[in-house]
């Protein structure tokens, strides 16, 4: 089973590998904790965007709410990944506190789109394999990233922009699979006038409210119209 | 607090935080999977919310009062967007943006 489960995950590998050791080396340049920190967050955290904005969060000690809600509402996409998992994981017993733990975007996608048998025990069995070394690769690359980080000289100016850039090809990857702009377009404008009326510190939860609340006025209207719609029809 | 605690402290907050987002829907939405708020919401949040951290922390790292008036952080940001239109693999994006803003930035220009 392991065999096959390398086989499956080694995309993935290729995707960790060099991810986990680009937060190292940002954890280890940007901040003065010690290198092995970085594993240890990919074991407690184990969050690719997630780990990347902590050091951004660390670097300038931000308060313990600002960085629970920083952390809550940057994996928020992951609230509507357990959605469409509940019955897939249900009755796994005590292999399902850590594959809920080890849902990220990566070990989603796999779950969701690999070819499964009738056996439901053995197919969880091999879901809990495949969370269990997804999570193995990112941690041996943010230990790998951390070492070359602390231990290989080079000038790192400029090097948090790796966080940006993560966004951006978020922000791409979101749309090719959405096939909409709009929502692109309400989240960049929500951050535009958030940051020209609140001071830095109150920009991200402040745009994240104006999103939500622009998000939740655009379901009403659709509603609207589909109950009147439905009403004409019938 | 020291150096120690607080990067304990913070570590527990940001697990908990993350953990919160995956569990929370196996306790309390078990029933409510196909509702059309929550279908709704699932559908289009992330997307928001990803744009929404693009263009906050691209205006972060960009110098606004300097020659470049943005353009630091405005010119490798659009080389992620072609470069990842092109060949759409993230690595290669990220890679090929971070490393030209720190050549920007390093040039000191």
């Amino acid at each position: 089973m392991n065999q096959s489960v390398f086989r499956l995950t080694l995309p993935i590998l290729f995707g960790y590998l060099p991810l986990g050791m680009a937060f190292g080396v940002l954890f280890t340049t940007q901040l003065e904790y010690a290198w092995w920190a970085a594993p240890l967050m990919g074991i407690l955290i184990y969050a690719g965007a997630g780990q990347i904005l902590a050091v951004s969060l660390l670097a300038v000690n931000a308060g313990l709410l600002e960085v629970f809600v920083a952390m809550f509402v940057l994996n928020a996409r992951h609230l509507f990944y357990g959605l469409s998992l509940l019955g897939q994981f249900r009755g796994a017993g005590w292999r399902k506190l850590y594959l809920i733990f080890g849902l990220t975007d990566e070990t989603y996608s796999l779950l969701t789109s690999r070819p499964r048998g009738a056996d439901r025990a053995y197919e969880q069995e091999v879901d809990f394999r495949i969370t269990g070394f997804n999570q193995f690769y990112w941690v041996i690359g943010c230990a790998i990233g951390a070492l070359l980080g602390d231990n290989v000289a080079f000038d790192s100016t400029g090097i948090e922009f790796a966080l940006v850039a993560l966004f951006i090809v978020l922000t791409l990857e979101q749309f090719k699979a959405l096939g909409e702009g709009f929502p692109i377009w309400i989240g960049a404008a929500a951050a535009g006038v958030s940051m020209l009326l609140l001071p830095p510190a109150h920009q991200l939860i402040g745009a994240i409210a104006l999103v939500t609340g622009v998000l939740l006025i655009e379901y009403r209207r659709a509603r609207k119209q589909h109950l009147q719609e439905e009403g004409n029809h019938g | 607090m020291g150096e120690t605690g607080y990067l304990a402290a913070f570590i527990a907050v940001a697990a908990i935080a993350t953990f919160a987002t995956r569990v929370i829907p196996f306790l309390f939405f078990e029933r409510h999977t196909e509702h059309p708020l929550v279908r709704h919401l699932g559908r289009y949040l992330p997307a928001a919310v990803m744009a929404l951290l693009a263009t906050v922390f691209l205006q972060r790292s960009a110098d606004w009062s300097g020659a470049w008036v943005g353009f630091d952080a405005l010119l490798p940001g659009t080389l992620v967007v072609i470069i990842h239109l092109w060949r759409r693999n993230a690595l290669l994006s990220i890679v090929a943006g971070t490393l030209s803003y720190m050549a920007i930035q390093q040039a000191g220009l």
